[in-house]
C-alpha cells in the first residue's frame, strides 16, 4: 500500500515567537499579557467583538457599536478618545474622505454632466462638469457643446488630481479641479499605498531635488512625475487649456526616468514596511539609496528593503 | 472490515493520532497579498485556503448595488490539485455556487453592511488543499481577511466541524473521517455565543445532534483565541511599524502627537 507523508506546514512569520500553552494555563498567560498591554504606554489595540467600555459613560464613534449597554469594537485597530467619544481607527481600511482632502484618482466612466472617478474609496467619486476649469476663462457658463465634448477633457483611464468638495447623501464624494494646481496628470507614474500611511501635510505637492515631483494623495494614490517649473505649470495667461488637458507626455530624459522609478520603488518598499510617508523621509530615503549606489531594481529586494527601513527608522531612536 | 479504517480505536485515538476533541494544528498568515484590501491564509492541518477581500468598493455591475447597504459577493475557486483526485471544476459548478452562497449567508448578519450603501464587498476564496473541514477553513479565513481589510464586523465567526462515531463526538474531521461518519459544520460568534451557520450533508441521529453541537460551539471559542491572537499580533506589528518611523517636523508629526494624547486610557475613568 502506498503511504503518504505530508510536509510539515511552513512556519509562518505570524506564529513566530509566540509560545503555545496548555489550554488550562493559556488564560492565565493571556491575562498577564493583557495586563502588560494596559499598563504599557502604547495605544490600546482592539479586535472585532472586543469590549471597550460601558455605553452609559461614553458615546460610540466610528469602528464601534453598542450592544447591551456595552461599547464594542467592530474593527481591528487602535482606540482613540476625544472627551466622551470613543472611536476605533482601523489600521488598514479604505480611504475615508473629508472635505478639503487632496486626492489622486482615475476616471472610470463618463456620464451626463459628470465623470466617475476611482479614488480608492468605498464608492466612486463624482466630478461634475461644473466643477472643472474649462478653456476660455474660469467664470463661464457651461454650454451644451461642453457636455458633448466631455471626453476631450477627461477620458476613461485618465489620471487627475482634485480636491474633495462635498458629499452626497449616500456618502459618495464630489470632487473639484477648480484650481491651477489640480487637473489631469501626465509625465509620470502612479503608486498605491495604504491610505493610512499618507498623513495630512502642509503641502501634498512635493518637489524632490532629484528632479521629481510628488503628489501625495490622501487616498493612498501617489503620483510621481517629472519636475515641472512653476511658471510652466501656470501657462502664459494663467490658464492654458491645451496644456492642462493634453494627453501627450513631454520628453523625459533618461536620468529623470531613472529618478522617477527609483522614487517609486522607494515608496513601494516603505509602504511594504508600513512606514508613514512624509517629504523628509522620502528625501532621506532617496539620499540613502544614492549613497549605497543601489540600482533601481535592487531597492525592491527583501534584504535591501529591510536594511533600508532599519537605516531610516533606527537612526532616529 | 479489515480494509476499513478504524475511526476511533480502543485507546481513544483517531486515525491521525488525535484524541476525540483534539483540533488539528492551525496556522494563520495575515501578510497582505497583491492589491487586496485584506487577505488571510489559513490552514487546519492539511486543509489550506487563501481568502482575499476587496472593498467596500464601487460595484462592477450596476444592477447589483443595493441602495441602503453593501452587497457581498463571494467567489470560490477550487484548485484542481487540491484534492487527492485531480479534477477541474468550472465556475458554474452547482456545488461551488452553493458553497459560496453558504459563506455569503454566514457573513451577511455579521458584516455591518448598512455602513456602506451602494458599495460592494468582494470575497475571493481559493481552496489550495482539501483534507476535510474545507468549509470551516473558508469561514475562518474569510473572517480574518475581513478583519484585516478593516471591514466592520459584529464579531469573529469561528467555524468548526463536528462528527459522531457511534456515540462519541469527534471534532475537526479529516477527509478520511468525513467520508465515513455523519458530520456537521457549526459557525459561532464567540462573544455572544450566537450561531450563524449550521450545515450538514449527511444524516445524523437527532439524539446525537445536541452533543456535537455543544462541543463544536466550545471548540469555536478555542479557535477564536487563535484567530484573535493572530489579528492582534498583526495589528500590533503594523502600529509599531508606523510608530517606529522618525517623527519629523511638519504636520505629520503633529498629527502623530495628537493621537498619543487621545489614546489616554479609557479604563482610568
Amino acid at each position: 500500500m502506498v503511504t503518504f507523508t505530508s510536509f510539515p506546514p511552513p512556519q509562518t512569520s505570524a506564529s513566530h515567537g509566540r509560545v503555545k500553552h496548555h489550554p488550562d494555563v493559556e488564560d492565565d498567560v493571556a491575562m498577564d499579557l493583557d495586563y502588560e498591554e494596559l499598563s504599557g504606554s502604547g495605544s490600546r489595540l482592539t479586535c472585532p467583538g472586543d469590549y471597550i467600555t460601558s455605553s452609559q459613560a461614553f458615546m460610540r464613534g466610528h469602528g464601534t457599536y453598542v450592544e447591551n449597554e456595552e461599547v464594542i469594537a467592530s474593527v481591528a485597530g487602535t482606540v482613540e478618545r476625544v472627551n466622551k467619544l470613543v472611536t476605533v481607527r482601523a489600521i488598514r481600511t479604505r480611504y475615508n474622505p473629508e472635505v478639503g482632502d487632496l486626492v489622486v484618482g482615475r476616471i472610470t466612466e463618463v456620464q451626463p454632466k459628470r465623470w466617475k472617478v476611482d479614488a480608492n474609496s468605498r464608492q466612486d467619486a463624482v466630478l461634475m462638469l461644473s466643477s472643472v476649469n474649462l478653456p476660455g476663462g474660469i467664470q463661464r457658463r457651461k454650454l451644451e457643446s461642453d457636455e458633448l465634448q466631455m471626453r476631450t477633457f477627461f477620458e476613461e483611464g485618465d489620471l487627475l488630481v482634485a480636491e474633495v468638495q462635498a458629499f452626497f447623501s449616500d456618502g459618495a464624494m464630489s470632487l473639484h479641479t477648480r484650481s491651477l494646481k489640480y487637473g489631469k496628470l501626465r509625465n509620470g507614474q502612479i503608486v498605491t499605498v495604504p491610505p493610512i500611511l499618507v498623513r495630512r501635510l502642509k503641502s501634498h505637492f512635493i518637489s524632490l531635488p532629484c528632479g521629481v515631483d510628488l503628489i501625495l494623495g490622501l487616498n493612498g494614490y501617489i503620483w510621481v512625475s517629472k519636475h515641472v517649473k512653476e511658471n510652466d505649470q501656470e501657462g502664459e495667461e494663467g490658464f492654458d487649456a491645451e496644456a492642462v488637458y493634453s494627453n501627450q507626455n513631454d520628453d523625459i530624459d533618461y536620468a529623470t526616468r531613472v529618478a522617477i522609478s527609483r522614487v517609486t520603488n522607494i515608496i513601494r518598499v516603505l509602504a511594504a514596511h508600513f512606514v508613514p510617508l512624509t517629504d523628509t523621509i522620502l528625501l532621506e530615503a532617496y539620499e540613502w539609496v544614492v549613497d549605497q549606489e543601489l540600482g533601481t531594481k535592487e531597492i525592491l529586494l527583501d534584504e535591501t528593503g529591510e536594511l533600508f527601513v532599519a537605516a531610516l527608522t533606527g537612526g532616529r531612536e | 472490515m479489515a480494509s476499513r479504517i478504524e475511526i476511533l480505536n480502543d485507546g481513544g485515538f483517531r486515525s491521525d493520532g488525535r484524541k476525540q476533541y483534539e483540533l488539528r494544528d492551525i496556522s494563520i498568515d495575515l501578510s497582505s497579498q497583491s492589491s487586496a484590501d485584506g487577505s488571510a491564509s489559513v490552514s487546519h492541518g492539511l486543509t489550506q485556503v487563501v481568502v482575499s477581500v476587496f472593498g467596500p468598493r464601487e460595484a462592477k455591475m450596476r444592477r447589483e448595488t443595493i441602495h441602503d447597504r453593501a452587497n457581498i459577493n463571494v467567489e470560490v475557486n477550487v484548485a484542481p490539485f487540491s484534492a487527492g483526485e485531480r479534477r477541474r471544476r468550472g465556475r458554474g459548478d452547482k456545488r461551488i455556487l452553493e458553497f459560496a452562497s453558504t459563506i455569503k449567508s454566514t457573513f451577511e448578519p455579521v458584516i455591518q453592511t448598512t455602513l456602506y450603501p451602494r458599495s460592494q464587498i468582494d470575497i475571493y476564496v481559493q481552496i489550495l488543499q482539501q483534507d476535510g473541514g474545507v468549509l470551516q477553513a473558508c469561514i475562518n479565513a474569510t473572517t480574518l481577511a475581513l478583519a484585516s481589510a478593516g471591514i466592520p464586523l459584529l464579531d469573529f465567526v469561528c467555524a468548526v466541524t463536528g462528527g459522531v462515531h457511534s456515540t462519541s463526538p469527534l471534532l475537526d474531521l479529516t477527509t478520511l473521517e468525513e467520508n465515513d461518519i455523519p458530520h456537521v459544520t457549526v459557525a459561532v460568534m464567540p462573544r455572544t455565543g450566537k450561531v450563524t451557520l449550521v450545515t450538514m450533508e449527511t444524516r445524523l441521529h437527532v439524539d446525537r445532534f445536541e452533543d456535537i453541537f455543544r462541543v463544536a460551539c466550545e471548540a469555536g471559542k478555542v479557535i477564536h483565541k487563535e484567530m484573535r491572537a493572530a489579528v492582534k499580533e498583526r495589528t500590533g506589528a503594523l502600529v509599531a511599524a508606523m510608530g517606529a518611523a522618525p517623527r519629523v517636523a511638519g504636520a505629520g508629526a503633529e498629527a502623530g502627537e495628537r493621537d498619543v494624547v487621545m489614546d489616554e486610557r479609557i479604563d482610568d475613568y
